[in-house]
């Protein structure tokens, strides 16, 4: 059973630092999930600033925003695993251990679709 | 001879329905499956058990009929039996000596682990809890919540939906996991009961002693289980003497007489055990209830050790309703202003619309002879008081509060 895991930084405020994860948490964390051979695909996202919306109307018309002013007071999609366990406990376990949901960030996680 | 063996057959109904489905769901991995072939047993049953009479294994006998069911209706859908590995169904088929046992395996304990999961939304796991372990129709759980038949219907789809889209799986938690996952299952248990109990439907009620009585069987080394059990047996027994003419009776004016002796000496013998090593909330309301019981009268009543008792438990689970509790214990330990103080300090948003707030501090007001501020307390708490019984009681006071007045 394959879920994703969506990873939400927690929002950054002049009051927090935010994140206190090191760059080695997280790699910790990925060749956790490599080496436990459940690892399907993840990635984690370029900047907010550098986001940009893409909507077409009815009509056809293209309409292309940037996702500003970038309030930092909001949460923050910062990537994504997908993981491939036996059910749901297995995956929340994953979620817990991994270092974006901690310090106010959180984890969603949600079972991929099954159309087969 | 009809009429017995109808009962009976009942009778086993009520006892093996949610056996049945445990070990259906356990063994095919699938709840709507598993209630459908239980229905289809059980319709099986009776038909055939008033004419051929109540088979020797009754349990065995519905589990059987059970799987051959599924089997069938899996081996008619080819593409959703491949999702429920039908190998191993055929496996376990070929080789029934694995329950020509007399026992019916009793995997409920993953059951109720499934149904309070904590994925799922609080009013859902209650609502499956009733539907499959105590083996309620969706209508009878729908009146436990007053709520319509149609929305509990759709509640329960929606839960079981979830359970089988994102594999919340049916397991019991290893050792590492169950004080987390205890909890919660515990918790669907005490709502259950309380639910009951304010609304004074006996039913529900028992309902949820029944089930805890199964958890307890279940897990018999958990303290906070053998706590809850405890606790819904020391309170339950009050239920004679709880409401007199559909008017609330107060646990002071209750007529000790009218409570269940049998009932309070079972949960007697089970605090000791919920309260070795350190207690858990439960043990420590049950030892809390087992004062009362104990008690010939309120003035009687141990206070100085009931309100030790609320300290502990304002340490395990703060709440505006232990605070409340533990105010009025005090002001039977040192007199109304010393509980008044208290309550005029606890300064609780929630508590301001929880009417138990107002009915208490109606009561202290009155014994002081402050009576035109306890009848405005009672006031407010008719404005938010829930159920009838309740709201007679509490019309009743304000009326004695008014005569002292003119």
């Amino acid at each position: 059973m394959k879920y994703m895991l969506l990873i939400t930084s927690a929002p950054i405020d002049s009051e927090q630092t935010g994140s206190q994860c090191t760059v080695e948490d997280w790699q910790v964390y990925d060749k956790e999930v490599k080496d436990a051979g459940i690892f399907v695909t993840g990635h984690s996202l370029a900047d907010l600033t550098t986001a940009t919306t893409v909507r077409v109307g009815p009509g056809g018309e293209r309409s292309i925003t940037t996702d500003g002013p970038f309030a930092e007071t909001r949460e923050v999609l910062g990537g994504y695993y997908v993981i491939d366990v036996p059910d749901l406990d297995v995956a929340l376990d994953w979620a817990a251990r991994c270092p974006g949901s901690r310090d106010g960030g959180s984890i969603v996680v949600r079972p991929i679709a099954d159309f087969d | 001879m009809d009429e017995h063996v109808a009962v009976s057959v009942e009778a086993v109904f009520r006892e093996e329905r949610g056996r049945l489905l445990a070990s259906l769901v356990r063994h095919f991995g699938d709840l709507d499956l598993a209630e459908e072939v239980t229905s289809d047993a059980i319709e099986a049953a009776v038909a055939r058990w008033p004419v051929d009479g109540i088979p020797p294994k009754p349990g065995a006998w519905l589990l059987t009929t059970a799987r051959r069911r599924a089997v069938d209706k899996l081996r008619r859908d080819k593409a959703y039996a491949a999702k429920l590995a039908l190998l191993q169904v055929d496996a376990e088929r070929a080789a029934p000596a694995a329950m020509a046992g007399d026992e019916l395996p009793d995997d409920r304990l993953q059951l109720f682990f499934t149904c309070a999961h904590p994925a799922l939304p609080a009013e859902d796991r209650t609502a499956l809890t009733l539907r499959c372990l105590a083996g309620l129709t969706t209508p009878e759980v729908a009146r436990a919540f007053l709520v319509p038949a149609a929305t509990m219907a759709k509640r329960i789809v929606r839960a079981k939906k979830k359970i089988k889209e994102a594999r919340i799986p049916f397991r019991v938690p290893g050792a590492d996991e169950l004080p987390h996952r205890l909890p919660g299952v515990l918790q669907v248990l005490y709502s259950i009961f309380t639910e009951g109990y304010a609304a004074t439907r006996l039913d529900l009620a028992e309902e949820a002693i029944r089930l805890t009585r199964i958890l307890h069987r279940l897990l018999p080394r958990e303290r906070e289980v053998t706590g809850l059990l405890a606790l819904v047996l020391l309170v339950h027994a009050r239920r004679e003497a709880r409401t007199e003419n559909g008017e609330l009776v107060l646990l002071g004016d209750q007529d000790r007489g009218r409570w269940d002796r049998t009932m309070i000496e079972e949960g007697l013998a089970l605090v000791p055990i919920a309260l070795t090593g350190t207690p858990g909330p439960y043990g420590v309301q049950a030892a809390i209830a087992a004062l009362h019981d104990e008690a010939a009268d309120v003035a009687t009543t141990d206070w100085p050790q009931i309100v030790a008792l609320y300290d502990v438990l304002r340490a395990l689970i703060p709440s505006p309703v232990v605070e409340l509790n533990r105010a009025a214990a005090i002001a039977l330990r040192d007199g109304p202003p010393a509980g008044l103080a208290l309550l005029d300090d606890l300064d609780e948003p929630r508590l301001r619309e929880y009417h138990p707030y107002h009915a208490a501090r109606a009561d202290l007001l009155s014994r002081l002879g402050r009576h035109p501020e306890a009848a405005d307390a009672y006031r407010r708490a008719l404005e938010l008081a829930g159920t009838e019984p309740e709201r007679e009681y509490l019309r009743r006071r304000l009326a004695t509060e008014q005569e002292h007045r003119s």
